[in-house]
Order: C-alpha cells, then structure tokens, then sequence
C-alpha cells in the first residue's frame, strides 16, 4: 500500500499574528504542521505499521517547509517531496501542483487535513480529489481500510455517518482519529537520513499561467479592538435602569 | 561564527518542549509536594529515546550531540527541576562513564538497556566523608577470587531508589589512595537503599544513600583501569557540569517567564507593576543573566562537541548558571511579592530547586577553585 499525506507548515496556533506594511510578519514565527494534517501523517504511520504501506508526505512551500516534512520523516514516514513554489497563494494554484505530482504516481490513498488552522479554506484536498477523479471522504474520524475498500465514519450534527468508498481515494483528518505521536529523538537523527525531494513548478511542467491565482487578495486586517469593558455602579435598581437604557441604546 | 542550531537541534529542543510541557510541567507542584519520583514519566521518555540522548545508534541511543542534550535537559528542567537532575544523572554520570570507559561487553550489557530507557542509571561518588573532595573516599572493593567485593556508603545519591545499575567508585589501593570505578546491578546481594532523603527541593528527585554490605560483583564489573577512577570521574564531571548548568537556565527560564508574565497583569498603584522601573530593571537583568549563562552552555557544550578541551569553559558555565538561577528565582519572588512567597505559584518551588544547583555536581568554591587552577594560580 502507498500512502501520500498532503500537509501545509502553518503558523503554531499560539503564535500572535503581526502585522506590517499590510502583510503577516513572519520572522521569528513558530512553525508547525498544519495540526489537522498531523493527524493525517499520525493516520498513515499507523497504516504503515498495521498493514505494511509506505508513506510519502508532500508539501507546498518554500525551504522553511523543509523543517516539517523532517517532522513528519521523524513521526515515521519514509520519503517526502517539497514543491518548492513560495508565490502560489490560492487553493485552486496549490491543488494544480499538487495534482501535476500525483498525477502519473500510483498511490491507494491518500491523506490530508480537514482544514488548514490558517487560511481555513479546506478546498486544496478536495480540488485534489476532484481534479484526479477519485472519491473523497471529507472530515473523517475514524478509518479503516480492507483490500481495495475504505470505510470512513464522520460525524455530522451529533450523529455519525459510514461512507464507503473505493481505493484510491482520497480522506480528510477531523480532530479525534488518532493522537499524534512525538517523534522519537533516535527517529528525529535518523530523519536526515531519509530522501526528501524538492521540485519547482518547472520540474512539474507547470507554467506560471497554469498556476496564476484566480482570487486576489486584497487586504488583511486584524480583527477590530475590544472595546473596553464599561463598569456600572450604584445600587442594584440603579445599575439595572442603566443597564437597560445602555442596551436599549445599543439595539437602536 | 555561527548561532543557528542545526534543524535536527531544533526538532529535539521543539519535541522535549512539547512533551515536557505536556507530560511534566502540569505535574510538577504536586510531585514536589508529595515527594513524588515520576517513574511513569520515564518510561515514556525510555521510549522515545530521551535517556540514551547522546548515546550512539549502536548502543541503543539516539546518538545526538552535546547541545541537543543540554537543549534537552534546559526544557526538562524548565518544566520541574527534580525530573530534569534524574534525568541529567541517569544520562551524564551514569550512561556516559560506561559509554567512555566502558568494554565493548559492558556497554552491550550495561549501557544499551539505559540508553533505550528500560533501565535506570545512578552515579555514586559522595560519602560521608568525601563529597568536594572525593579522594576521601572509605568505600573499599577488595578481589576474592574472580569477584571484587565491596563496602561502604554512598549518600546523597540521585536515581538511587529506582536505578538498576550504579557506577561507583572505591578505593582499590588504600596504600597509595588508588580509587576504581565499578559497575553494580543494585540487586546484588548486600545492597540496599535508606529511605529517601527530605529534602528542601528537587524533591521529584529520588534521593537515598546506598549501603554496600560486602557486595560482590564480578571481575570484569571493573570500569576502566585499576586505581585510574579519580581522573574518570573528574572527565564524567565536566560533561555533568555542563548538563547541569543547562538544567539551571532552565529553571531559572521557568522563574522568569512567571515573574514576566505576572508583572504585565498586576495591578497597583493604578498601574500594572511592569511599568515600574524598577520591575523593569529586574527583569532587564534576569532576561539578560538567562542568555548569558545559556551562551555559556551551549559554548561549553560546542567545544565538547567539537573534541576541544572544556573543563574551563564547563566551570564557567555551571557557576554562573547556577548562581544566576538562584538569583533570578530569587528576584521572580520578590517580583511576585506576597503571592510569590506562597505555594500557589511555582516560583517558591524554583527557588528551592535552583539552590542544589550551586551545590551538586561540584559547589561553587570548587568550580572558582577549578577555574583557578586553570589559570594557572
Ligand atoms: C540533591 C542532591 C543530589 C546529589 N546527587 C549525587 C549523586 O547522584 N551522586 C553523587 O556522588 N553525589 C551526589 N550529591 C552530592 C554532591 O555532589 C555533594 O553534596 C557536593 O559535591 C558537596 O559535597 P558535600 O555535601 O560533602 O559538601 P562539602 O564538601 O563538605 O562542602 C561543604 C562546604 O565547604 C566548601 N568547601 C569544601 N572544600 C573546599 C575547598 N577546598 N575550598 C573552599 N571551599 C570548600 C564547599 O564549597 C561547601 O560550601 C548530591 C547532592 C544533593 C544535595
Ligand atoms: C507570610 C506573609 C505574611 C503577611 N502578613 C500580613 C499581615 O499580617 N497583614 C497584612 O495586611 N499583610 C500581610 N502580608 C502581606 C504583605 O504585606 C504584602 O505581601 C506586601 O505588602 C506586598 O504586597 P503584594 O504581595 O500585594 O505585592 P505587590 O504590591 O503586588 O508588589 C509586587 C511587586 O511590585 C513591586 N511594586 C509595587 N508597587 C511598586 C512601585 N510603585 N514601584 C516599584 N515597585 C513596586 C513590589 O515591590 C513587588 O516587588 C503578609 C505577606 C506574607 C507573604
């Protein structure tokens, strides 16, 4: 079996985002696998080691990304490719490369996450799947795979729901299928030792109108301020008139 | 000149960071109240390969460098003081005598099970009459055939009441003060532990004395030379001091990041405490004591990294890191004021635990005095 996890380096998710000359700063920034896409790599080592597969972790970036695909190699699998391609800004131009990769690879399936915890869009797997034609189960928290079948369990709305599916296919982690493991420390030396791949766009046959953005970004702003809080004193019939006028204010 | 860490480095410092933060810190006012010895913790620290660190692949470890280890033991510590010096002792003055002194059949049978974590090492050098100066030492091991058979006391001795092996050290030659250094599994016969001792911090340490009741041990239990135990635990030291000066920028790391993030949110005077200047210059200080002693390690450990000689630089490192930690607990208190004083927050238990650290592993008038003797007074 051929495993290939598509994950994303985002920002850890404690980290406080800054912003200069309108774009998020990114020195001194914390990186980490895209927590979603961390079970997704958990979910393939967990097949490798119960029924034999091999796992290959593909990731959109630049060199920094280098240092979660080592993460990933550290956690248990066995090869991974960098599409070195810093520019590429929507999720239609990440999915074209990504598919260019895939396209004349054989695979049995593949992984990624629900949603990534920064732009949140959730559409570079599925577009994936689309665009390779194969089936997808969306936001899975439990997996199993016998022979050539898929057997996803999502939850929806408080209920859960079975979707079958054919191998290949292509299924998105939900928080709950696994618990990440810690790389081991002798794992994280051995790391170095396992390939990991880069390729530009051009390697992909890939032209830079074939990847050019269909949505344009075009502002980023914090959220607005809190206001600060807005003390009421007096005696409690007092603080309740005032109350009240400040919330009738506030409807009108 | 080069400051960045290698990507490797960075991964071992991000990983020990998140399990100690994870697994360790959430428990760490409670081991020290309870003089509790997280042995579960270091099960799972076996596991992925924590306690064999700087041990080489073929031994059972990780085979990682000196700075990844110190950058290892600086977030253990950083997350409870007591779990980082077992974890400093099992790796620094247990594994590493065996791994440098070791025969090859010695570390096959002694070294890997403590390097996969599957068992725990201790390092008896202290006595009731030896501790800084350890040719003092009364523990005798006298050859009966193909046995060495030992006596004495060892105090003061970490990891003692869970470890399986200990490297110790007795006198082989009284006539002419000959010490040796010796492995012994701690289920001979005639081996025993006193109870722990109650200590004023690092108590999610274990600390016991060990009795040895004529225990005999064989031949072959011997590590390294006869009567050349002296000049190895001195070498075993100076990578130990370098260890343990990273566990004191750790706990001291711990003490200000409390101090700092409480100064932002304390109000008095109409304002949060923070925008005195005189909070200010303490934490100024503390920051800057924090980097400095941490680029001393790391120093220290590069060289060792490198094969140069460090025993200067180790020195330099564990006493300005030690004293630093204690100072810098110290000021995190008087920061904290009353609240600082009380069990409630961690920084009373820091101080407590950054003491030892001017003590153990050398004080520090033996580490001004070792500096000295490298000066060449
Ligand atoms: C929690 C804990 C864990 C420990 N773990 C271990 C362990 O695992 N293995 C082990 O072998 N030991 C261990 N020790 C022992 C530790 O290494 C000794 O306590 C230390 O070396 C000091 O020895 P001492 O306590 O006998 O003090 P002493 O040597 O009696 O020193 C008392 C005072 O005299 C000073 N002094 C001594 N000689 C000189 C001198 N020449 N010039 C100036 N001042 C001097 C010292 O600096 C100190 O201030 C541990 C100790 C503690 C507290
Ligand atoms: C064991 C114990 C017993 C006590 N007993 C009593 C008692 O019997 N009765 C009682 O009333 N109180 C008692 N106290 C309280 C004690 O008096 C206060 O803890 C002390 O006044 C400090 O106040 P605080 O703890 O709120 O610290 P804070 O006032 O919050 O001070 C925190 C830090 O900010 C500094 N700081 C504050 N303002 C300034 C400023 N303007 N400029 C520069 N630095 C500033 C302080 O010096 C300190 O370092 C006791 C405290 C303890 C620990």
């Amino acid at each position: 079996m051929h495993v290939v996890v598509l994950m994303k380096q985002t920002f850890d998710t404690e980290e406080r985002i800054r912003l200069v000359d309108g774009k998020i700063a990114e020195d001194g920034v914390k990186w980490i696998i895209n927590p979603y896409d961390e079970y997704a790599v958990e979910e393939a080592i967990q097949l490798k080691e119960n029924q034999g597969a091999t796992v290959t972790v593909v990731s959109v970036g630049n060199e920094n990304t280098t240092q979660a695909l080592r993460t990933a190699l550290a956690m248990g699998a066995d090869e991974a490719v960098l599409i070195e391609a810093p520019d590429l800004s929507d999720e239609r131009a990440i999915a074209k490369a990504i598919v260019a990769y895939l396209k004349d690879k054989s695979f049995d399936v593949l992984l990624a996450g629900n949603f990534s915890v920064d732009n949140g869009a959730g559409q570079v797997a599925i577009r994936v799947a689309h665009e390779l034609g194969l089936p997808h189960i969306a936001a899975v928290t439990k997996l199993t795979i016998e022979g050539n079948q898929a057997t996803g369990v999502r939850e929806i709305d408080g209920d859960v729901q079975t979707v079958t599916a054919t191998l290949p296919a292509l299924f998105t982690a939900q928080q709950g299928l696994n618990e990440p493991r810690y790389p081991s420390l002798p794992n994280i030396m051995k790391a170095k030792k396992k390939p990991l791949t880069t390729l530009t766009l051009s390697d992909l046959g890939l032209s830079n109108d074939d990847v050019a953005a269909k949505v344009e970004r075009v502002e980023v702003t914090l959220p607005p301020k809190r206001q600060a809080g807005q003390k009421i004193t007096g005696t409690p019939d007092e603080q309740a008139e005032q109350l009240a006028e400040i919330l009738v204010k506030a409807l009108r | 000149m080069d400051f960045d860490l290698t990507s490797e480095q960075k991964m071992i410092r991000d990983t020990v960071r998140e399990f100690a933060e994870a697994e360790i810190a959430p428990h760490a006012a409670e081991w020290d109240r309870t003089e509790h010895f997280p042995i579960e913790v270091f099960r799972k620290m076996g596991e992925l390969g924590f306690l064999g660190l700087t041990i080489p692949e073929e031994y059972g470890g990780a085979g990682a460098d000196m700075i990844s280890y110190c950058l290892a033991v600086e977030e253990i510590g950083r997350a409870c003081g007591g779990t980082g010096l077992s974890y400093e002792a099992h790796v620094s003055l247990a594994c590493t005598p065996i791994l440098l002194y070791g025969t090859e059949e010695q570390k096959k049978k002694y070294l890997v099970p403590m390097a996969r974590g599957e068992a725990l090492g201790a390092f008896g050098l202290t006595e009731p009459g030896a501790g800084s100066d350890a040719g003092g030492t009364r523990t005798t091991a006298v050859l009966e055939g193909d046995k060495w058979v030992i006596t004495g006391n060892k105090i003061f001795n970490t990891n003692g009441g869970y470890a399986k092996y200990v490297v110790l050290t007795a006198l082989t030659d009284p006539a002419s003060r000959g010490i040796s250094a010796f492995i012994v599994p701690t289920d001979a016969e005639g081996f025993s532990v006193s109870k722990p001792y109650e200590k004023l911090g690092m108590r999610a340490s274990n600390t016991v004395e060990l009795i040895l009741d004529h225990v005999r041990v064989p031949k072959e239990n011997l590590l390294g030379p006869l009567n050349a135990g002296f000049k190895q635990f001195l070498s075993t030291l100076d990578g130990g001091r370098v260890a343990i000066a990273a566990l004191a920028v750790g706990i001291a790391r711990a003490a200000f990041e409390t101090a700092l993030a409480y100064a932002k949110t304390r109000v008095q005077f109409g304002q949060a405490i923070s925008k005195f200047q005189a909070i200010q210059h303490k934490l100024a200080d503390m920051a800057m004591h924090i980097d400095l002693a941490r680029n001393a390690v790391m120093k220290a450990a590069w060289l060792k990294d490198q094969g140069r000689p460090y025993t200067l630089e180790a020195s330099y490192a564990k006493l300005f890191a030690s004293e630093m930690c204690t100072r810098t607990c110290e000021q995190a208190i008087q920061i904290l004021g009353g609240y600082g004083y009380m069990r409630e927050y961690p920084v009373e238990r820091h101080y407590r635990d950054a003491k030892l650290v001017e003590i153990g592993e050398g004080t520090s008038e033996i580490q001004r005095l070792v500096i000295a003797r490298q000066l060449g007074c």
